[in-house]
Order: structure tokens, then sequence, then C-alpha cells
């Protein structure tokens, strides 16, 4: 029996690895590029997946794509150092981004057309990332119960007039922690403490999960007001266009709206660097930011680049203007001030 | 002698390659990060780990309750239904756990349809059930009751007729005979369900995080992602490597001297109800496969039916496969470990040292599956630079770090119902079979296979559907083109998209019931023999 058991596992092993023998070969020099890029991806494959199908019918270039959580993706570059077969990391915040840079994980992009395109608030300064898209955090609120003239900036929320009448999406959410970065950039660790010692107090309910079930409680009469990023109620509106939340734009007499952005480098050990750069550069193309923005609701990293006639709708409004890597930086304050406050 | 000498040693290199991604972990203290947990000590430390406790206590209650009291139900009484609902008592095994938390949250929460339904009708003000720990521990019972169902309802079945007899003779009632034979004669295998339900419900991370309830495993991840530690994050790992010890020790403890003695086979049900009687208990049956499995999947079905043509995809034909192919080979591999390291036990005393190897190697089911996910590749990318320096094994690792891993993963699940199955054979049946004149081969084929059978494909299946549902591991160590449906399941519904993440997910149902209906026709003499 153990025999036949033996012979069993045998052939399920050597089965399953000559399934998988694929991919791996070119690991020694190939000077000329294979006529593909590999793409590490923290963004979601139903959001990405149509550009890639895009990108290679115009150019004939595959791209053999992996998705994963951003810190895993990092840890496995680290891990896998020269022999990557990884030419792009792509995330959905720039913290990651950032980390990724520190890390020394990404070459230069060397790219005009990137620098061109793309403000330089939303690049690294060393030209080791560039964001792709831009995701604004802000409010959403009842319009029947809120008037979106209450509505000023983050800072106001802490009032005790929004007492119970206010939801938020747990800290551990990576767009929380760059917000709590950006509070730290501006005012300081002190000031953001009361911040969100005060938002904690008017806390309706225990932060909830995801930004989707933020404007759940808020149809529900559970809170009046939110804070999320605008792609989840651009969702929300195209199933039910009627619906009684809207968008308001917070700290546009002061800082601006805080945003972060989805983006890319090439990373350091590319085999197919030249393809890597002619996705980026595509990405950051007219064509390639109409769609980007369009198919997740979210904002052109190319300012001249026309919204989504829903997305315009939202009207425009004032970015904050730091730039993104700082909020890498302070990430880990930011994680440690939110845990001392309690903030789940 | 000499060969099982080689045996032994066959076994320890085994259980070396099933404990190296764990002392991997382990090995991280040589670096510690002091002021990491000077931090986490301030801030986070009690809530994370009295959190953690308070979840494994209120499951172990529930698992057991519901577990012990339906398997009693339906191996000891005859009530209306009973044949479908034995089989039905199953079924939620299928469903992942942060899949049945999406569900619940999505129907029971506050903004969901029955809470906004009571508070139109009734004077009902709402609550979050995201609050305190009864719903997630609500949820992680329904889903994991079914381990103490399966061992329980097995061993209930072996006491066989004759004790249950007795005590009633004695003058026992029904309540007498659960509590003074059946329960207590089944111990042992309600103490190693009810350690696998609570092994499981320390790796979660999916479930607990849609209630925003932190665990210690929501820590780990956290100082991964934050502090950019992985050695801090698998120091705190082995927090959890700590309490599945104490686990573990419990459950030895809770078993006594008391052994397995399943030879015997239940012939008729001893309890007949009638009338009333007989309807209650099927009510109490059915609501609970309703609640773990008919209303959750209905919820799905609404889902898929609302977001099928915008999420069906050619592909799906490859997830599915892949899925299936993956837990074919885990469970293989698993169950075929688990049998040699049994057989070698069954020939020879053990060496303590090699006991405890083989109780360590078990350890790796507490582990959230990333946070051993990393272990392996690190090990990999050890091994790789002692072997071949700059050549990069791991990459050429392909599948093999995942299978691997689902071994380090789920050995404790196989390796419980094939010991158990090997304790039913006998020497003195050896020896019988021996006198008699079989020789090795038959003496396997003819008195071992027959009787481990069941026991092995029990153990294949629970294998095989925990690998389909397992996300973390095969997220991160997945090598190109080798996306399953659970990952499917995760990106659309961490995206908040459930209705989509409905589809994938009655798919991997449905695999599950399948592979469930393969244990059944395998198992078919292993019923209760109709009279």
């Amino acid at each position: 029996m153990k025999k036949i058991l033996s012979l069993l596992l045998a052939s399920s092993l050597l089965g399953l690895t000559a399934c998988s023998k694929d991919t791996d070969t070119e690991a020694n020099a190939q000077q000329q590029e294979a006529n593909k890029v590999v793409v590490y991806s923290a963004r979601a494959e139903h959001l990405i997946k149509p550009l890639f199908d895009k990108f290679t019918e115009q150019t004939g270039i595959q791209v053999e794509f992996q998705t994963g959580k951003a810190n895993a993706l990092v840890e496995r570059l680290k891990a896998e150092g020269a022999n990557t077969p990884a030419d792009v990391l792509m995330t959905v915040d720039a913290g990651n981004l950032w980390y990724a840079a520190e890390q020394d994980l990404f070459q230069p992009l060397n790219s005009q057309l990137i620098e061109t395109n793309i403000p330089a608030n939303l690049r690294d300064p060393e030209q080791l990332w560039t964001g792709l898209s831009v995701r604004a955090r802000t409010f959403v609120y009842h319009s029947e119960k809120i008037n979106p003239s209450e509505l000023t900036t983050y800072e106001d929320l802490a009032d005790p007039k929004w007492q119970g009448r206010l939801c938020i999406r747990t800290s551990s959410s990576v767009y929380n922690k760059s917000l709590v970065a950006a509070f730290i950039d501006q005012y300081g660790e002190p000031k953001t403490e009361e911040i969100l010692n005060g938002w904690l107090k008017n806390l309706s309910t225990k932060p909830t999960a995801k930004d989707s079930h933020v404007m759940d409680a808020i149809l529900a009469g559970q809170c009046d007001v939110g804070v999320i990023n605008t792609y989840y109620y651009g969702r929300l509106e195209a199933k039910t266009p009627a619906t009684p939340i809207k968008v308001a734009w917070a700290n546009q007499n002061t800082s601006g709206t805080h945003i972060n952005i989805s983006g890319a480098g090439i990373t350091k050990h590319a085999k197919q660097p030249n393809n890597a750069r002619k996705l980026l550069e595509w990405l950051a193309s007219d064509e390639a930011q109409t769609i980007y923005g369009a198919l997740n609701h979210e904002y052109p990293a190319n300012p001249k680049i026309k919204n989504d006639p829903q997305v315009a709708a939202w009207g425009d409004f004032k970015q904050d203007a730091m730039n993104l890597r700082k909020v890498g930086e302070l990430q880990q304050a930011a994680t440690m001030l939110i845990n001392r406050v309690g903030y789940e | 002698m000499n060969s099982k000498l080689t045996w032994q040693l066959f076994l320890w290199a085994l259980i070396i390659l099933i404990s190296l991604p764990l002392l991997r972990l382990l090995s991280a203290w040589f670096e510690p990060s002091p002021e990491i947990w000077q931090h986490l000590y301030q801030t986070l430390l009690f809530n994370l780990i009295s959190n953690t406790l308070w979840l494994l206590f209120g499951v172990a209650i529930g698992v057991t309750l519901l577990g012990v009291v339906m398997a009693w139900f339906v191996t000891m009484c005859e009530f209306p239904g009973r044949k479908w609902l034995e089989w039905m008592l199953f079924l939620p095994f299928a469903i992942p756990a942060y899949v049945l938390g999406f569900v619940y949250l999505g129907l029971f929460d506050f903004p969901g349809p029955v809470q906004s339904f009571l508070r139109e009708h009734t004077a009902w003000s709402g609550v979050d059930i995201r609050q305190g720990s009864l719903g997630i521990i609500t949820v992680m019972t329904l889903v994991l009751y079914p381990y103490v169902y399966m061992l329980a309802r097995n061993a209930f079945y072996s006491q066989g007729n004759g004790l249950v007899e007795s005590a009633r003779l004695l003058g026992y009632n029904a309540y007498g005979v659960f509590w003074r034979v059946s329960v207590p004669l089944a111990r042992p295998a309600i103490a190693a369900g009810v350690m696998l339900a609570l092994m499981e419900t320390l790796a979660d991370f999916g479930t607990v995080s849609i209630f925003n309830y932190a665990t210690l495993t929501n820590g780990i991840f956290s100082i991964w992602e934050d502090f950019r530690s992985l050695q801090a994050a698998a120091q705190l790992s082995t927090a959890l490597l700590g309490i599945a010890i104490l686990l573990i020790l419990i459950e030895r403890w809770s078993r006594g001297r008391a052994r397995y003695d399943a030879t015997k086979r239940m012939t008729s049900r001893p309890y007949k109800l009638k009338g009333i009687k007989a309807w209650l208990v099927t009510f109490t049956v059915a609501s609970v496969v309703f609640l773990a499995f008919v209303l959750p999947v209905i919820q799905l079905i609404i889902w898929a039916l609302s977001s099928l043509t915008e999420e069906w995809d050619n592909r799906y034909f490859d997830w599915i496969s892949n899925s299936f192919m993956l837990a074919l080979g885990a469970a293989l591999l698993t169950v075929g470990l688990a049998v040699i390291v049994n057989s070698v036990r069954m020939q020879a005393r053990l060496s303590w040292p090699l006991k405890i190897g083989i109780r360590f190697a078990n350890l790796g089911y507490a582990l959230p599956g990333s946070v051993l996910a990393v272990g392996i590749m690190l090990l990999i990318i050890d091994l790789g630079e002692i072997i071949s320096p700059g050549t990069g094994i791991w990459l050429s690792s392909g599948v093999f770090a995942l299978l691997l891993a689902y071994m380090v993963r789920f050995l404790a699940v196989a390796y419980g119902p094939v010991e158990s199955s090997f304790d039913t054979i006998t020497p003195s049946m050896t020896e019988a079979a021996r006198s008699l004149g079989a020789t090795t081969p038959r003496l396997v084929s003819h008195i071992y296979l027959p009787i481990l059978k069941p026991g092995l494909v029990i153990a294949g299946f629970m294998v095989a559907v925990d690998v389909m549902k397992e996300l973390p591991a095969t997220y991160l160590l997945r090598p190109y083109g080798w996306d399953t449906l659970a990952i499917r399941i995760y990106e659309l519904s961490s995206e908040g998209l459930y209705d989509r993440a409905a589809i994938p997910s009655l798919m991997l149902l449905m695999l599950g019931l399948a592979s469930l209906y393969m244990v059944h026709l395998i198992n078919k003499r292993y019923k209760i023999r109709s009279h």
C-alpha cells in the first residue's frame, strides 16, 4: 500500500511541476528582450486587465501579470533579487511605491513622456515611480440630512457637532493610513492626535471593513457623513443614479482634498526594461489615461485628460499638492499614532 | 531491524522538511525588534490577545454544542428527513469562512434587509452585529462546526448499539445516555474536532477583517504592512504557535486515557422518535442546515444571478481546474505523509523526540497562511543559495512551494483521521491474518486497506476542501498562471463587489460538494447498514 501511495505521490508531483515549468526558462542572460512584459500588480485584475489587453492589441507585446497584496509582492521582489521575472511593480497607493523605492527595487524611469504627462507631485522626485491614476478621499453625505455647506474640512469632522453622525473605514485600510500621514505632515502629531480623537468620539458605529460599507451605513441611517475614496461612490451611483448620497470636497479653502495614486515603477532587475517603459508610457498616454480613470471612476493622473462624464459631474476640486512620497515616509508614524488613540 | 531504522530516518527527514518553515519563522527571534514590541505592548497587544482568546472560547463552545448535538441526533435518533439532513450537515464545510462572513454581514448587519425590515415594521432600533464578539463567533461556529460533527458522528457510529442498549436497560433516559455514555466515549474525537476548528480560527484573517475584529493574526499583518518588519511579524506569529501548543496540551489532557475503539458498528438507531418530538428534532437540525447552508446559498445565488453577465469569463474553466488540481495534489501528498508517519508508528514504538517532532510538524495549521508562505519563500531561497548560488532555485520551484505550504498547513487536518484509523488496527488482527498464512501484500490489501480506507478518504476530502478554500498562501506562492477560484473571490470581495464574488463562491461550493459526493461513493460501505 505504501508503494502505491508513494507512486501516486511521485506521479502527482511530477505532473504538477511539469505544468509549471513554462515560465522560468529565460533566467539566463538573454540579451534580446522577449516580446513580453511581466507585471506584479496590487491592482485587482478586473481593473487592470482591460488596459493590458489594449496594450497588447496595439503593440503586440504580451503582458504577463500576477496579482497580489502590495507588501507580499514587494517581499517577493526582494526575495527574488536579480532573478526576478518581474519588469514592473504596480500598486494602489503611494506608500508601497515609496517603500519599494526605499528597498532599492526600482530603476529610474528615464521617460520624457511620463515627466511631461504626469505632474511632479504624483511622481517620485528621483523618477523611480510614477502615479497613473488619482484617487480622491473625501466626504460622502446624506443629502436629505446635511447641507453640503456644513462640510468644510477633515478636521471639522472632529467637532462635537458631528457626534454620532460620522462613519469611517477601519484604520487598517492603507487609504486611511495615508490620510493620517498627510495630517501629520500638515499639522504635526499633537494636532493630528486631537483630530483622530475627535473623530472617534463622533463615530456612530465601529469603523467598517470597506468604504462601500460606509455608504451602506449612511443609506441605512446609521450615520450622516463619511470619508471614502470617490470611485466607490462612482460604483454606487452607476448602479443607483437616484441615490440620496452625494460627494463633497474636503479642505477646498485650505490645503485641498487628500489624494493618493495608483502607480508603478520599473524593477531594478527587469529583464525587459524597454518593454516595461513602453507599457508605463502607454499607460501615461492620453488614450490609456482616458480609459484608466473611466474603468474605475478614478481621476486620470494627467490633468489635461477630460474626466469621465459621471466623474466630471461631481465637480472640479482642489487637490492637496503635497508630494506623495511624504505619505510613504510618514506611514509608520501614522500607524503608531492610530494605535495610540485606539482607532480600530 | 535495519529496515525499521531506515524508516525511522526517512520519517525524520519528512518531519524536518515539514518543520523547516516553522523553524525558519522561529529563527526570527535571533533579530529582536524591541521598539516594535514596546509599541505593541503599550498599544495593541493586550487587546489582540484578549480578542483572540474570547473568539477561541466562544467558537469552542459553539462548535462543540452544534457539532456534538447534531451528530448525536443523526446517529442515535430516527426522525423525518434524517437521511437528507445527515448529509446536509456536512455541507457548510465547503463554504469558506470569509464568504459566510460577507454574506452574513450583508444579510444581518444594520443596513441589511433583515434589520431594515424590522426597523420599518417594529419598534426595533437596530444593532451593529460587528460590535462585541457574538456576531463573529456565530459566523465562525456555523462554518467550523462540521469538523466536530464529522468526527463525533464517526465516533458515535463506532460505539455500536450494545452500550446504548445496556445503558437503557439500566434505566438511563436519552439524556443519561448522551451524557454518561455517548459523549464520554467520543471525547477523543470531539476534542480532535474542536481543536481543528480552533486552529482554523487562530489562522483566520478574512472573516475577522470583514467584522473589523482585531485578533493576533491582524496584528501580524499590521506589523508586516506598517512596520515593514517580517522579523517582528514572524515573532508575533510564534505567539499563535504558543496558543496552538496550549490547545494541543488541553486536547491531550481532555482525552485522558480514552482511546478510540472503532471496531464496532451501529446496526440500527436506538431512538425511533415519533410525533411532536420527532418533528422538533427535525426542526432543530433543519434550522442549523438552513442557517449555515441554505440561507447563505440562496443569497449567493441571488447575487450571482444579478451579476452573471458582467462577471462571466472563459478563464473560469482554468480557475476551476487549478483549484481542483491543487486540492487533489495536496490531498494526496498530505494524506500520503500522514500514512507514512503512521505506518512507521505502527511498526515500532517511536522514540520521544520523534513523537514531539510529529506534534511540532502538526502545528502549521494554526499559522496564518501568508506568514507560513513567507517562511517557505525565505526557506526555499536560503536552500537555493546553499545548493546552487545565484540561479534562483526559488523561481523554478513552481508549485512545489505551494504544495509544501499546503502540506505544512494541513497535515494536522489529515493526521487526526488517519491516526485514528490506524489505531483501529489491533495487533491481534495482524496475528490472526498471519497465522492463517496471509502474505504481506495480502495483509495490506485485504485487512489494512479496508479498515483504513474510510479514514483516509475523509482525511483526503478534508484537506482537498481546505486547500480549495485556502487563500493567503495560494495568493502569495502560486506560480504564474495558477490563479484559483479562491483568489477570484478575494479580488472581487476586497473591492466590495460581493455580488460578483458570489459566482466564484458558488463554483467553489459546487467543487466541494462534488468532492463530498465522491467521499460518499467511495465510503458507501461505511454507512450504517439499513436493516
